[in-house]
């Protein structure tokens, strides 16, 4: 049995001639581009909103709490009456800060993860932007945020929004090595950078799954320094709240404080996203070789269900990370990345070259 | 910039002030830090936002009265500061208590000790970044509290002793949910070695950091879980048995390492050992009136009594002075806490920020102890 | 050298069996739902019952003649050491025998300075106070944390001075 999936790329080229036979081409770009902004924007404040109170729920269940609770049913419309609040909230900016980055920093992390969530393939076909190298794209937007956070740290004028900016900018540098080189990896399987293409050469089975043991070490090292990479717990060391109160976002308040908010929550998804496709295989669903009938009713799950179910599936992890360990001090932030994933990620490299050259791979 | 400039920037110290708001030094506690990048030159505690003169207001009350405010210094082991001082006003009017006091008393106290050790846990997790630990130090202590509620009437300032014995008798099913506590914290004290003290993270944050010499401990007079970490024995309930503890088996918990691990597992144990002096006393708990019949005002002989007891934190005393009224001439509390934070100082020297927070949950402040 | 690589990765596996660890008591608890214990307070209001000897307020025990058994002794204003209770009483003509009665007029409590160390119900020669097991003592002016707690019209309860 062939299996077909649904292509979105049918539904777009039928919107594009449409609105080609109405106008002319600049226009019709324009059009385009503000329907794509306009669902992208609708999205990140829907995933916003709902990784949020995921999150808290998360947080509850593994504290044996109960979580919010009172706004709509089981708290659903918790999150809503908190952006609510801080929409109405008064934007405070201290006496001695630097007005002009003190505002744009906000601006600068979010429109990094805005950029980097348009490479991400959510199903057959629906992906805005299928840069040839997409791969390379997403590791190097997603490390703008940090200047974000570095201009929050300096223009607040707080030493403790410095001192926890300072760490975000050394964490994030160490680390982008460490996503690179553990994507690397499986690009060494792949020999493509385009997102679409790596999706494409799951079709036989997912790559975490193919490649065996080198995947599965670049998988936790994906997880690992992903984790440190969105400044999430047990690697929250820019915020670190126990030590810095806040850290870089100690000054903010109202919806500058939530765009910050907003933005780790939306990095958190891109990162799972692309280890959800580049290790998970994206939106294809799950096959093994001979199982025809298996097969068969997997692909009845349409793929943007396995796409968001693979990404919620790594969120869950991470939360899981932040909800059980402690938090570790720089230095030993650092001693991890340099002595620990980056030595092991460059022997796993060889191996899977290696491996890859003698075809030791499903 | 010129050279001038920037060495008479490199020479000028970057100072932080930690609290008095803020999340860790649990309370209001003000810490005058002068850093060189993250790691600390100095620790500077300055004291004073929570005073509230306690000791003078011992001074106008009644012997009677004064048992209620030691609840409200080291609201911890509250139970231990009211037994202080029942303990140093029986000594003054020389009122032996019966058998079943005693024993209540230790049996309440080593509760006390567990529920302060099981709060410490939460939060000391939770400085470290590991929130879900709170949640279950909470969860374990809310056991305890409901059967200080059922006994004493309050969860947290109990003022359950009086001189004389207790102010109430315990009520009948108090040994049972002592003893189902028992086996059901029994069962969630290994989930504790799990969740934090075999953690890779948890070991590598307290591990060699903070590291309080033995000599120093003395000098500075660090007692408690503090100073039995660092290999100085200090525990009064075995030096100076006081109450029932003369009458049950224990172990001084005793580490040599004095850093931030060693206070942690000091803590750990004594958890361990509470139970186990529990265990002991709960199903030997003698008849006995639960209270001798005192004046209603208590007058002391002229006279200097001091009493010291072991809590959660360490030693502490009260010291009486009497002029024969019916309220002291002047009285002096020595807290642990207070005794402790001098230390701090030397611990936390050339460490980073970060360990400072794992210090200051070690060495479990209280800071209405500290500032009475 | 090959030591140091194999207690190099001793090292890597035994610390990640450790987190393993500690993410098993976490896992424990989120697959298992029923284990949690918060509990939703004012919903479960009808549900919840405070411990007889809770200790939530001083309350006058009435009965219901709307008698009390307070002579106004003061032995709970003396034996209180915040100054949370303050008794005013009067001297009344008994008109039956004819002499003058001390009675108490206000029985005043502030809530805003007691610390329910229950030293007054202690002190009590006729058990008239008690502790009540109300908890829920939030209002928006202090002043009205200030109460009196004799009930209008009421009267010492026979056979109590005796």
């Amino acid at each position: 049995m062939k299996f077909d999936i649904y292509d979105f790329s049918v539904l777009t080229k039928s919107i594009h001639e449409s609105l080609n036979s109405m106008m002319g081409e600049t226009a019709v770009m324009i059009s385009e581009m503000v329907i794509v902004g306009i669902i992208f924007l609708t999205l990140f404040a829907v995933l916003g909103l709902i990784l949020v109170y995921v999150e808290r729920k998360i947080c509850a269940f593994f504290q044996q709490r109960l979580g919010p609770m009172r706004v709509g049913f089981w708290g659903t419309a918790q999150t809503l009456a908190d952006l609510i609040k801080l929409l109405l909230k008064e934007p405070l900016i201290t006496k001695n800060a630097d007005k002009f980055l003190f505002n744009l920093a906000p601006f600068v992390l979010i429109i990094a993860s805005f950029m980097a969530m348009a490479a991400i393939p959510f199903a057959k076909g629906l992906h805005a932007f299928d840069i040839d190298i997409g791969v390379f794209y997403i590791t190097a937007i997603s490390s703008i945020g940090v200047v974000g956070v570095l201009l929050a740290g300096w223009a607040s004028n707080n030493k403790y929004s410095l001192i926890g900016a300072m760490r975000s900018g050394a964490q994030i540098i160490s680390y982008e090595l460490s996503v690179g080189l553990s994507l690397l990896t499986i690009i060494v399987l792949t020999g493509s950078l385009q997102f679409s293409e790596i999706i494409e050469s799951q079709r036989e089975g997912w790559w975490i799954f193919r490649g065996h043991i080198p995947a599965l070490i670049a998988f936790i090292i994906f997880l690992i320094a992903s984790t440190a990479e969105t400044n999430r717990g047990p690697f929250d060391l820019a915020e670190a709240e126990s030590e810095l109160t806040a850290g870089f976002h100690t000054e903010y308040s109202g919806m500058k404080f939530a765009f910050f908010f907003l933005a780790e929550f939306i990095n958190m998804f891109i990162v799972a996203a692309i280890g959800a496709t580049v290790f998970l295989g994206g939106w294809m669903p799950l096959h093994f070789g001979a199982l025809e009938s298996f097969n068969a009713i997997m692909d009845f799950i349409p793929p943007i269900f396995w796409f968001f179910g693979k990404t919620a599936f790594i969120i869950f992890l991470m939360m899981w990370f932040k909800w059980t360990f402690p938090r570790l001090r720089i230095d030993q932030l650092l001693t991890l990345e340099w002595k620990y994933l980056l030595p092991i990620n460059l022997i796993n490299i060889l191996v899977m070259a290696f491996f890859v050259l003698m075809g030791w791979y499903f | 910039m010129s050279t001038e400039v920037v060495n008479e920037i490199k020479e000028q110290e970057y100072f932080i002030n930690m609290g008095p708001q803020h999340p860790s030094t649990h309370g209001v506690l003000r810490l005058l830090l002068s850093l060189d990048g993250e790691i600390i030159k100095n620790v500077e505690p300055h004291l004073g936002y929570i005073h509230r003169s306690i000791e003078k207001m011992c001074e106008k009350d009644t012997y009677k009265m004064i048992v209620h405010l030691t609840d409200r210094m080291d609201y911890l082991s509250c139970h231990m500061n009211n037994e202080a001082v029942c303990l140093a006003v029986e000594k003054g009017i020389e009122l032996e208590v019966s058998d079943r006091v005693k024993v209540i008393r230790t049996i309440m106290s080593e509760l006390t000790r567990l529920s302060s050790h099981q709060l410490w846990w939460g939060v000391m997790g939770m400085d470290l970044g590991a929130i879900t630990s709170f949640l279950y130090g909470f969860r374990d202590r809310e056991m305890i509290i409901d059967i200080f509620e059922e006994t004493c009437g309050a969860r947290l300032t109990m003022n359950y002793n009086v001189p004389g014995g207790v102010m109430f008798d315990i009520p009948n099913n108090f040994q049972k949910r002592v003893k189902e506590f028992i086996i059901y914290f029994k069962k969630k004290l290994p989930e504790y070695d799990d969740l934090l003290s075999n953690n890779v993270i948890f070991k590598a944050r307290t591990e060699g950091v903070g590291i309080l010499s033995k000599e120093d401990a003395i000098s500075y007079g660090v007692t408690g879980p503090s100073g039995r970490a660092s290999g100085f024995s200090c525990d009064i309930r075995k030096q100076h048995p006081y109450s029932a503890y003369d009458r049950v088996d224990f172990k001084e918990i005793l580490y040599s390492e004095g850093d931030c691990f060693a206070r942690y597992k000091a803590r750990i144990d004594e958890m361990w050992e509470s139970m186990f002096i529990i265990e002991q006393l709960i199903d030997n708990i003698p008849e006995g009136s639960a209270r001798e019949t005192t004046r209603a005002v208590i007058k002391l002989p002229k006279g200097e009594f001091y009493q010291k007891v072991e809590t959660a934190r360490g030693e502490f005393g009260v010291y009486i002075i009497s002029d024969g009224k019916k309220s002291p001439y002047r009285l002096k509390f020595r807290s642990p806490g207070f005794s402790t934070l001098n230390a701090l100082n030397t611990m936390a020297k050339g460490s980073k920020i970060a360990d400072l927070v794992a210090i200051m949950s070690t060495i479990d402040l209280v800071i209405p102890d500290i500032d009475r | 050298m090959i030591k140091s690589i194999i207690k190099y990765i001793k090292e890597v596996l035994g610390g990640l069996k450790s987190l393993l660890k500690g993410m098993r008591v976490t896992g424990y608890y989120i697959s298992h739902p029923k284990e949690i214990i918060t509990q939703q307070y004012p919903e479960n209001k009808d549900t919840l019952k405070m411990f007889d000897r809770f200790r939530g307020e001083v309350i006058l025990l009435h009965d219901e003649n709307n008698e009390h058994r307070c002579t106004g002794c003061t032995a709970c204003e003396v034996a209180c050491p915040n100054g949370s209770i303050e008794i005013i009483s009067e001297r009344v003509l008994n008109p039956e025998t004819g002499k003058k009665k001390k009675e108490i007029d206000k029985f005043i409590y502030h809530l805003s300075m007691c610390t329910m160390c229950n030293l007054c119900i202690e002190s009590c020669p006729t058990d008239a106070i008690k502790m009540g097991r109300n908890f829920e003592h939030a209002v928006f002016d202090r002043s009205l944390l200030t109460s009196v707690l004799n009930r209008p019209g009421s009267k010492l309860a026979p056979g109590v001075e005796d």
